[in-house]
């Protein structure tokens, strides 16, 4: 298992199952010409399920080719926040742009992949159908057959599935029907990839291909992944950091900044700090006081 | 092989590792029209793909309603006109019933298992996905229907002055209809206990009223208004024509439109209950 000591970063050696193919020189997407746009940008961003403001005022950009981890205890709005970049929650308020256009814009269906946090699959179709089918909607048309194929096998063989390519997905172990999950989203060529909680139940040298996977991803396609997490020890694997805590961003840094800001040598650590520091502020705001409770590390009053 | 590992400042333009290959490209982005061909056959094809996966569900659509009809046509082994009227109504009724209970089940599961909410964050039209259904429970009601008939006509002696191929097409409208109501009520159940109570709740009703038990002249004035707007009692009202014409009747075309129309018009509101965003 990973200990959580800051130098569990993903190791230097390991191989993800890798396609055969990879001579072609990588085609950078366009948002790299202008590296100063952001893929997400949110301004008072509000989201508010039933009787619950799940969000409240919102302001943070996710830098584009990079991996933004999105942390926080369950239930603090993680998921929300996800689908609304993209464009499936309800009742959102605010500024979100998402790839230089507002969430949920039709655009932006094809340059989002997303995997939402319960596998969403065909659990009566082969992994191969499973993808077939939702690669036959992004790129339909029978012209577009042998690009097709080539997609299903590629996604099929990056989440390391090929030896069980023709298993119903229903007779899959959980972690296998995620991973299925997972390349539906990696179908196509994704500009941003929103994945919720994509590494919960594998087990740690799946969880290491992945992550290895997700960096790969970044790199040579120039990809945006923001993925969520409630494990901190991936945290250190990301190269920034949205901790969030009961609908509020408690921290946007990277996971070196986090800790050396705050004195602790891990990210679970440093989240911690930062937790009894906003319950701290808060406090002392009630009782009329106001304390030197924040930090450069962007730390906001869990009251408004 | 670089491995690239999460410092700071990551250059997008990192050396390329060989290990994750570059996707092949679609030349443009495709367009998200209201309904496309090719998207609303591959859906038809996904949903016919599920069900070869499970023959069980296929034995039973296509083997129950003959059977019944087997059956039917031995309890009234002494008066086969009564067989005639009866007969003829339920190759209408079953297609209607059973796509009913198949579409409404198999778009719940879809709701719930977030596949639905995946669909909808793709490129795909609310009407792909609704013709994709009506496409593929369409197929199966044909060789429901065919098969219903033909055992119907040639072996039990089912005595049509029609042509058997009118019957066919009421029964293909009538299992339309039926995708298009389960798709539609399907919005309104939150579990699969829900939706299988919808049957009785939608159903029953038109069953009582559409004249099989009873011709709806006889009713009492107010029920018989009910029925005059219900869209089974033209389903089972256009059989009937075909049992005892021997051309297409005007009040046979009719019905036919009449079914035809409320299926198409319930299949839009089905559309309308799909919503990109969901609290």
């Amino acid at each position: 298992m990973m200990n959580s000591k800051p130098e569990s970063r993903p190791p230097g050696e390991a191989t993800t199952q890798a396609p055969p193919v990879g001579t072609t020189e990588p085609t950078e997407p366009s948002g790299l010409a202008e590296p100063s746009a952001p893929a997400v940008r949110a301004e008072k961003l509000t989201v508010v399920r039933g009787p619950r403001t799940v969000l409240r005022t919102l302001d943070f950009t996710v830098p584009r080719g990079q991996i933004t981890g999105l942390l926080g205890p369950s239930g603090c709005g993680k998921s929300t926040l996800m689908r609304a970049i993209v464009g499936t929650q309800d009742k959102v308020t605010g500024t979100l742009d998402v790839l230089g256009h507002p969430a949920g814009h039709p655009t932006l269906r094809t340059r989002i992949g997303y995997v939402t946090q319960a596998p969403s699959v065909y659990d009566d179709l082969t992994i191969r159908q499973n993808l077939d089918y939702f690669a036959a909607i992004l790129d339909p048309g029978r012209a577009a057959a042998d690009r097709r194929h080539e997609n299903v096998t590629r996604a099929i063989a990056d989440v390391d599935l090929t030896t069980h390519a023709d298993a119903l997905a229903g007779n899959l172990s959980g972690g296998q029907r995620n991973r299925v999950s997972l390349a539906v989203a990696l179908l196509g060529t994704p500009e941003l990839l929103v994945l919720d909680e994509p590494t919960v139940g594998l087990d740690p040298v799946l969880r290491r291909d992945l992550w290895n996977l997700f960096h790969d991803i970044a790199a040579t396609r120039g990809a945006t992944l923001l993925i969520s997490s409630h494990v901190m020890d991936e945290a250190e694997r990301c190269h920034r950091l949205l901790l969030m805590r009961e609908g509020e961003i408690l921290a946007d840094a990277t996971p070196e900044a986090l800790r050396t800001r705050t004195g602790a040598d891990t990210v679970e650590s440093a989240f911690l700090h930062l937790v009894d520091e906003a319950t701290q502020a808060a406090r002392t705001k009630e009782t009329g006081t106001q304390g030197s409770g924040t930090n450069e590390t962007r730390t906001k009053e869990t009251t408004r | 092989m670089t491995r690239p590992t999460p410092t700071p400042a990551p250059a997008p333009t990192a050396k390329s590792t060989t290990a994750a290959a570059t996707p092949a490209q679609p030349p443009a982005p495709a367009p998200t029209s209201a309904l496309s061909v090719s998207r609303t056959t591959a859906t038809a094809a996904r949903v016919l793909r599920q069900l070869r996966h499970d023959p069980r569900t296929i034995a039973l659509l296509v083997l129950i309603p003959c059977v019944m009809l087997f059956l039917l046509r031995y309890v009234f082994d002494g008066s086969p006109r009564t067989f005639d009227n009866i007969g003829a109504s339920l190759l209408g009724i079953f297609p209607l019933i059973t796509m009913f209970l198949v579409t409404s089940i198999a778009t719940l599961r879809e709701r719930t298992s977030g596949t639905l909410e995946r669909l909808l964050a793709l490129p795909l039209g609310k009407g792909d996905l609704i013709a994709g259904y009506a496409l593929a429970f369409g197929t199966l009601a044909i060789i429901q229907s065919a098969l219903a008939t033909g055992l119907a006509v040639w072996f039990l002696d089912l005595d049509v002055t029609g042509s058997p191929w009118l019957l066919l097409l009421v029964a293909l409208l009538d299992a339309l209809l039926g995708t298009a109501l389960g798709l539609f009520v399907s919005a309104f159940a939150a579990s699969e206990f829900q939706a299988v109570q919808f049957m009785p709740a939608v159903i029953f009703p038109q069953l009582l009223l559409c004249g099989l038990f009873a011709p709806r002249d006889t009713m009492h004035p107010a029920l018989e208004a009910v029925s005059d707007v219900l869209p089974m009692s033209y389903a089972v009202d256009g059989m009937n024509e075909v049992l005892t014409h021997t051309d297409m009747t005007a009040t046979f075309v009719r019905d036919v439109l009449i079914v035809g129309g409320c299926a198409l018009l319930v299949l839009c509101l089905g559309a309308a209950t799909l919503r990109r965003r969901t609290a």
